[in-house]
Order: structure tokens, then sequence, then C-alpha cells
């Protein structure tokens, strides 16, 4: 193997690329200790509180008085017909980090009761709350487990068959090739939504969560490794006859070590950006499902059904905050895999980058 | 010309056949018989259960019952009975087909009503502010997925009450004259029509602004600009029909895509649609319905692809004899 061509591909990204990068471990870091970074968890609700709006951080009281803690007031509700609330000017309730709440466990084995944040009064509501109490922000980052979770699992499973079907088309030819390819065609050649609905309806309409995420993860990987494999195979017809295969086979290399030792791992890298540029679809696929009520289910969160919430007028119209929160989500995900993705499609291949600026 | 439209069709065949054979896997695995499925919904009555055992032959093993559904759809046009709408699949696809192209065509205005003076635009101002304005905000708009352009622009209608909020009739078409129909068609059309036509915009724009490139670097622009020529008449009488030719063999290219295109904004903006009725069929558990939508938009997406294609020929003479 040459030297490892990825550090050196974000060596040479550019800023853009570098920060997008950082979004994105900012992201799955926040789903991987989600119950931590969510003060309740993704079902708890609040009669009391339906549709409670997004509270404000004050550091200055009413009286002019300035505090060392941020605190939010206490709201109470000013109009139970239209769920409109006011502030309680005398109910400080001060923001507590490292709070005691529900237990969660965050890896098997592993659990705990610290929340990052939390009130000792009452809930508090950064984001909001849902039509049944429940903290947006709780559910925002619990549904990014499902939603970035998705897009890693359906990659890694296009990117499997992608680089078996499409190494073993490039490298054996023949009739795996025409039989790959012509399966690959006939995918390809298809409406792309109109075949996830297709392949929806094959499962049962409601399914447990994660039943539903499997599903999920199946129907876009299905879908999506066509592409994966037409790259693939390119890349291995054009290897296939170069000097350092030819020495491994006479060297007595079987094919399939010389498929997976040799030739693989030298279309790695354009793979891995061919992967990168491929997830937003697999997160928005999994959004779309979600958001028409056929992906994961309430009350699990997911960043689809929660915008799913937002489709009604009257929501849209009088808690606008259930729109704005999980489009934000999903907004800054697909951002930065498309940044990250170009950039590192930039940095793979100067001389396309310098044609791209020319035209 | 013919031979080519010929072999270019033959070429369609396994398509079709695979997603028949697709479609019909999918109706086998899917949870429940068409009988149980049937028995659930007390809105079908024995008749039209009989006809469909009749016609799919539904007691008989499966590849039987493959063949005559190959053979129903392929001769009869019959995709089966929707099982909530009670009428014939075919008959349910046609209309919400119709209703896709109007928004298909109304995007397609959009994408080139914008990519085509922009490009031009970019292209004359190359290199300084506009040129760039212009091509960081159509990628912009390129990256905001339609799902949440669509549900913002809902919200904008919601607010505003400048446009209707979905659908694509107001109430009271029937008692419309001509006109106040197509303009309360064309209100509708609007912000769906925007968020469809937005997602190739700046692909359009990009290829639009190269090829005005290419063109003003060509030596009888720069004769014409020698002898005096307005820069206005340059652009827009010399350089733009040049320029436009490749773009309409572009045009040809995106046909088949434009049906599969409107799907999440029909969604969005309750637009009756093929994506919409799909996505209701799924709702309602109508399995003929849902595998009828992908029959038909696959059909027309290749049909699609065909005719641009023949498009291309027409436009370039250099690929008609290849």
């Amino acid at each position: 193997m040459p030297e490892p061509r990825d550090s050196a591909i974000m060596g040479r990204a550019d800023g853009w690329t570098r920060a997008a990068a950082a979004v994105l471990v900012a992201l799955y870091a926040l789903a991987a200790g989600a119950p931590f970074f969510a003060p309740y968890s993704a079902g708890s609700m609040d009669r009391a509180h339906f549709y409670h709006p997004p509270q404000r951080l004050h550091w200055r009281d009413a009286h002019g008085g300035l505090h060392a803690r941020p605190f939010v007031y206490a709201l109470r509700l000013a109009d139970s017909s239209e769920w409109r609330y006011a502030e309680d000017p005398d109910r400080p309730e001060p923001l507590r980090f490292g709070v005691r709440g529900e237990r969660y466990t965050i890896l098997p084995g592993v659990s705990s009761d610290v929340h990052l944040y939390g009130v000792e009064e009452g809930r508090v509501y950064l984001l909001g709350a849902d039509a049944f109490g429940r903290d947006v922000w709780s559910r925002l980052v619990l549904g990014s487990r499902v939603s970035l979770g998705v897009g890693l699992a359906g990659i890694a499973i296009s990117f499997s068959l992608g680089l078996a079907l499409g190494g073993l088309a490039g490298y054996l030819g023949g009739w795996v090739d025409a039989l790959v390819m012509r399966l690959c065609e006939v995918l390809l050649s298809l409406p792309g939504l109109y075949l996830v609905i297709a392949l929806r309806s094959a499962f049962p309409p409601t399914m447990p969560g994660g039943r539903a995420y499997l599903m999920i993860v199946v129907i876009l990987a299905v879908l999506g490794w066509a592409a994966l494999a037409r790259v693939v195979r390119g890349l291995v017809r054009a290897q296939r006859g170069l000097d350092y295969v030819l020495a491994a086979e006479a060297l007595g290399a079987s094919r399939w070590r010389v498929l997976v030792r040799h030739i693989l791992p030298n279309t790695l890298s354009y793979v891995i950006v061919a992967a990168t540029i491929a997830i937003p679809g697999y997160i928005l696929g999994e959004v779309f499902l979600s958001f028409l009520g056929a992906g994961v289910q309430e009350p699990a969160a997911s960043w689809g059904n929660m915008l799913g919430q937002a489709r009604s007028l009257r929501v849209l119209l009088s808690f606008p905050w259930l729109l704005a929160a999980p489009a934000a989500a999903i907004f800054t995900a697909v951002m930065a895999f498309n940044v990250l993705g170009d950039g590192l499609r930039d940095a793979l291949d100067p001389r396309g980058r310098q044609g791209g600026k020319a035209r | 010309m013919r031979t080519f439209l010929i072999r270019r069709l033959l070429q369609t065949i396994p398509v079709l056949l695979g997603v028949s054979a697709l479609t019909f896997l999918l109706m086998q695995l899917a949870p429940g018989d068409f009988v149980t499925l049937v028995g659930q919904n007390p809105g079908i009555d024995a008749a039209t259960l009989d006809s469909m055992r009749h016609r799919f032959g539904l007691d008989q093993p499966w590849y039987v019952q493959y063949l005559l559904y190959l053979r129903n759809l392929a001769f009869h046009l019959d995709f089966g009975e929707s099982l909530t709408r009670h009428q014939p699949v075919f008959h349910v696809l046609r209309e919400a087909l119709g209703n896709t192209l109007i928004l298909a065509l109304a995007s397609a205005l959009v994408t080139w009503g914008l990519a085509i003076p922009f490009g031009v635009w970019a292209a004359a101002r190359r290199g300084r502010a506009a040129d760039r304005v212009v091509s960081v905000l159509a990628a912009f708009g390129l990256a905001i997925p339609e799902l949440l352009s669509g549900l913002f622009l809902l919200l904008l209608a919601a607010h505003t009450g400048w446009f209707p909020v979905g659908g694509m009739r107001s109430p009271g078409w029937d008692q419309m004259s001509t006109l106040a129909r197509l303009s309360d068609l064309a209100r509708h059309l609007v912000l769906p029509a925007i968020v469809v036509g937005s997602v190739p915009l700046a692909a359009r724009l990009r290829q639009m602004r190269a090829s005005m490139l290419d063109v003003l670097s060509l030596d009888y622009i720069t004769a014409a600009r020698a002898r005096g020529v307005p820069e206005r008449d340059v652009l827009f009488r010399h350089a733009l029909r040049n320029a436009l030719n490749p773009m309409i063999s572009l045009f040809g290219l995106t046909l088949g895509a434009l049906v599969s295109g409107s799907f999440i904004a029909e969604v969005v903006f309750s637009w009756p649609g093929l994506g919409r009725v799909t996505v209701e069929a799924l709702l309602a558990e109508d399995p003929y319905l849902v595998m009828g939508a992908l029959l038909m938009s696959t059909v027309v997406l290749a049909a699609g692809n065909v005719a641009g294609d023949v498009l291309l020929r027409i436009a370039d003479p250099r690929l008609r004899d290849a």
C-alpha cells in the first residue's frame, strides 16, 4: 500500500472543507452522546406544556440584577385555547449543568443519569416543545442518532456491495461484468423515489423502531449500490492491465487476493469521495420516508418525523420552531457532507478543480 | 434515423422487463396476499374481486401470474384495480400523469427562463462581482433539499396569503370561466414550480455560461466587435443563437428526469400528480396503484430519454450517421 492517502487529501483540503469536516465531527459527537446532551428522553411528555415556545436565556433579571449563571423564566399558559405562553418574571429558573435526571444507557453496560444541563424545578425548553410537550432539543439530538446513523449504515452496505460487485465485474469481465452492469443499468434507469415507495410497500405499514431503521437502510442500500458499483468497475478495469497487477498474478496470487489486497485498495480514495457525496442522499431518504409517516415512527424521534410534525398549516403558522429546528439540523448535515465531498474531490483531483474554475 | 430509433427503443426492453419483474416480485413479498387485503377492505365488492382473480390468475402458480401480469400490461394497459379509489389503476395514473406533466413543464420554464438570461449575464460579466454572485446563489439553491425549500415556501404562502397553500384548484373551479381557471392554475403552480425548477438551475446556469463563453471567444464575435456592433447586439443577436444550440440537446437529455423531479414538491404542495398518488397509495395500502405508478414513471422516464436522444440527433447533424 502506498502512503495513507486520506490524510494526504485532508492536508490539501481548503478551509471550507476542514470546517465542514469539523461540523460533521461535532454532529456525530452529539449523536454519540445524545442521551447526555439531551435533558429528557425522546418520549418524555409533559401534559402541562403542549406547544411550549423556546425559552430565552437571560443573564439579567427584571430588577436589573446580574446573575452568575444564565437562567430562564418559567412560562405560564396565558391562553389555553391558542397555546400561548407568557414569561413569569417571579420564577427565574437557573440553568444547572450536570444535573441528575432520567437514567440512560449510552453503551451496553455504561449507564448514567447525569445530563449536560437542566433545571431544578419544572422543565426547560431551549428549542421549544412539540404537540405532546416533548422537548424539541432532546428529540433533535436523539433523532440525529437515527438520521445521521442511516447515512453511515446505508453507505456502509452500498459501499461493500458496490466494491464487491463492481470489483468482480471490472476484474473478471465476461458474463459477470455483463450481468452486473445490466442490473446496474436497470436500477439506475428507474425513477428513484417511486422505487423507494415501491420497495417500502413490500414491508408492513408499521414497524417497531429498530426494524424500521433496518428497513430504511436496506431500501436505501438496494437503491444506492448500483452507482458505486459502476464507479468501482471503471476504476478496476483501468487498473487491470497495470504492472503491479501482472506482477501479483505472476507471483501466483489468487484472483480474489489480487482484487481485494491489490486492486481495490488503489481505488479506495476515489470510492470514499464518491461515498461522501452520496451520503446526503441517504439522510434525505430517511427524512423523506419518516416525513411521510412511513419510516421511523413516533414516539421514537428522527429528523424526518419531526419535520413531518410541521406539515400542518396550523403548526407552520403558530409554532414555527417545530419546522425550524429539524430543518436547520437537516440543512447543516446535508450542506456539511456536500462541502466535504466537493472539497475531497477537488483535493484528490486538482486538475478537475482548475478546469471547473476556468469554465 | 429510423434504425437508430428502433435500436434505441429495443434498448429499453430490458429495463421494462426488469421493472415489471421487480414490481411483480414486490407484490408477492408484500405483507398479506391480495385476498386478505381485500378482506380488510369492505369497500371492495365481490364482483371486482372475481374479475381481478380471473384477469391476474390469482389462484394460479406464480409464473402463470407473472405471464398474465405482463400480458395485461402490454396488451390491455391493465395495471389492475385500485383498491382505495375503486377504479382501474390506469385511469388514476393517466389523470395524475397529466397533472405531473403540467408541473414539470412549469418548472422547466422556471429553470430555463432563469438559466438562459442569467447565464448570458454571468458570461458577459465574467470574473466580476455579478458573475460570482450569480454562481454562488445558484449553488446555494442547489444545496437546499426540496423538502425544506418546499416547506419554507409553504410557510411563506401561509403567512402572506399571496399564494394558495397547496392543491391544484380553488374551490369553485367548476363555475369559473376559462380565463379564471388558467389564472387559478397558474397561482397554484408558482410555488411548486419554483421548488422543482430551482434544483437543476445551478447546473443549467453553469452550462449556459460556459457555452456562452465558448462562443464569445470565437473569431466572428471579435470581428463583430471590431466592426463596432453594439455589445447588446453582439450578445443577443450574434452569440446567443449559437450558444443555445448545445442547450437544446441538454434540454432533450433532461426530458425524462422532469417527471420524477417533481415527486417531493407534489407531496409538500398536495399537487395531485403521480408522486402524490404514489404516496397516498402507499399509506392506504393500495399495492396495484403503487406498482402501477412505478411502472408508469419508468416508462415515461425511458420515453423521455429516447425523445431526448432523438432531439439531440436532430439538433446536431454530426451525430446523425454515427
